[in-house]
């Protein structure tokens, strides 16, 4: 017994430990955007690589994710007489949640792994050490970048995958649950309210927060050799994945209580 | 007689001259085991010092803590004549861009051009695009590798990359440079390549040194060995001469064990060094 307690108490003081570094990992990225140098084109290549990279899979997710609600909430409503309300359905589900979740889960899944090997590599093969040798902030050059990056282009991404995945419903309902686009459209757009808006694109802006920092944290303290990259590429797709899950309950629970009067 | 009179000079001069790095004192360990202990000693202007010991001793981790890439448990550390133990970060940065260092493997940036690697300092500091090319071209030439110049450094062999290396720690005329077994992996003629380049870097610029190496040979050479400008060529110097400004530390379990020069190293009558050498 003895034993578990010890390993208990020493995994206890490796989590506040590791989230004690994480908070001030976060902290840094964040306030190197006041400080000189800014690393412009670093920013617009990560802007690249995460937004417009991250494109076609953003697309073809919030495209079926809205199809498939509308074929679900189609069949369910029409129970009801109520299959006109489908366009509510989709654009009310895509917008306030799914379409900023499944982004980032997306983005998460392709991004937070790719920050995490990279880094990771750059550590084991000692060029995070030359580039502090040769005068340079590692964390100005690489995490601040990806980190500014990885906001701006997830809350444009969620709002390519609210369009797509409206579009993806409209298609559903009209060619396969026969009903009329404009119905559709209509009963969409006087479903939203602002702080439907509001709640759908603050989320991606904490979202890509936690995917770049989480990323960035688990590649910059990457050990162990090529092995050590293996595990920190897992680890940050695996703890960025959770955390957007958990942080989206905390954030719609907040957002429902500050638009409660809206 | 003149370049007798000039090498005496500089001897008298080095000495009066206050040192580019000093330990004093050091220890450092990881996870509570012991990994340099008590390490004093110092690197004066225009000084080759190079540090032996066998894999494992701590070499590295020394070379680190002289840049301020590792902090020391206890000791103070003076580059340049500053204490860096508890420099903040942005100032060791600046510290550090009047340094150059070699890594083991080169630590090239992979997703940069030879181009970029060799110039990067310069495109930091926001040089002009010219005279970075100008520069670059000038620090590939003096490690013989300018056809490099557009290539990634994952085309180059590994004794390249160590060239390659060896160009950016110099491009910027450094005061200092660290070389972290600038020949580990190499076979025998890359690694006689690259230690004719270290000693052409000393007796052309003679900037200080810290060099890191578990190969004898290498040490030796760089003691025995002098650069000729006129034949462009590494000549061993006449037998029974070493180089004055060259000398050695030698680091085992965890202390430094010797510091002096090459003659004081071979009439040494510590067993380890005796074993070491042998």
């Amino acid at each position: 017994m003895p034993f578990a307690f010890d390993n208990l108490d020493t995994w206890a003081k490796r989590m506040l430990l590791a989230i004690q570094e994480y908070t001030v990992f976060s902290w840094q990225a964040v306030a190197n955007l006041a400080r000189t140098p800014h690393y412009w084109s670093d920013i617009i290549t990560q802007a690249d690589l995460i937004g417009v990279g991250s494109l076609p899979i953003v697309v073809l997710t919030g495209f079926f994710t809205g199809g498939v609600l509308a074929l679900q909430s189609a069949a369910s409503l029409a129970q009801f007489g109520a299959q006109s309300q489908t366009g509510r359905f989709v654009s009310l589900s895509m917008i306030r949640e799914l379409a900023p979740v499944l982004t980032g889960l997306m983005v998460s899944g392709r991004n937070a792994s790719g920050m995490a090997s990279e880094l990771g590599s750059m550590i084991v093969t000692e060029q995070i050490d030359a580039m502090r040798a040769l005068g340079t902030d590692p964390m100005k050059k690489l995490v601040t970048p990806r980190v500014l990056s990885t906001v701006i282009m997830l809350f444009l991404l969620t709002i390519v995958s609210d369009s797509v995945g409206t579009a993806g419903g409209a298609a559903v309902a009209v060619f396969i649950s026969k009903q009329n686009s404009t119905q559709y459209f209509d009963s969409a757009y006087q479903a939203l309210v602002y702080s439907d808006i509001a709640q759908g694109l603050t989320k991606p802006l904490f979202f890509g927060f936690i995917i770049a920092t989480v990323g960035c944290y688990f590649g910059m303290k990457t050990t162990g050799g090529t092995q050590g990259v293996g595990r920190a590429t897992t680890q940050a797709v695996v703890v960025s994945s959770v955390l957007i899950i958990f942080s989206d309950f905390i954030l719609s629970r907040a957002m429902l209580w500050i638009f409660s009067g809206f | 007689m003149g370049a007798e009179i000039q090498l005496e000079l500089t001897r008298v001069a080095n000495e009066a001259a206050e040192p580019v790095v000093i330990f004093e004192h050091v220890s450092i360990g990881f996870d509570g085991i012991p990994v340099l202990e008590d390490i004093s000693f110092s690197v004066k202007p225009t000084e080759t010092r190079i540090l032996l010991g066998p894999a494992g001793v701590g070499k590295s981790v020394l070379l680190k803590l002289a840049t301020g890439l590792l902090r020391p448990d206890t000791g103070y550390i003076y580059l340049f004549g500053q204490e860096i133990t508890e420099l903040a970060e942005d100032e060791l940065l600046q510290l550090r861009t009047r340094t150059g260092m070699v890594f083991q493997e080169g630590a090239l940036f992979d997703s940069l051009t030879v181009r970029d690697n060799v110039g990067y300092q310069l495109m930091e500091r926001g040089l002009p695009a010219d005279e970075i090319d100008r520069r670059v071209h000038e620090a590939l030439r003096f490690v013989e590798l300018e056809h490099t110049y557009e290539m990634l450094p994952a085309s180059l062999s590994g004794g390249m990359r160590r060239r390659v290396a060896i160009a950016r720690a110099i491009i910027d005329q450094p005061q200092l440079i660290l070389y972290d077994s600038p020949t580990g992996g190499l076979d025998p003629v890359t690694s006689t390549t690259i230690d004719e380049l270290i000693i052409k870097e000393r007796d052309l610029y003679g900037t200080p040194a810290l060099l890191v190496t578990h190969r004898l040979q290498d040490a030796f050479t760089m003691s025995t060995h002098r650069y000729d400008i006129a034949t462009s060529k590494t000549v061993p110097l006449p037998k029974g001469q070493t180089n004055s400004n060259t000398s050695f530390l030698v680091l085992h379990n965890t202390k430094l064990i010797f510091d002096g020069s090459v003659e004081a190293l071979v009439k040494s009558d510590d067993p380890f060094l005796k074993k070491f050498l042998a």
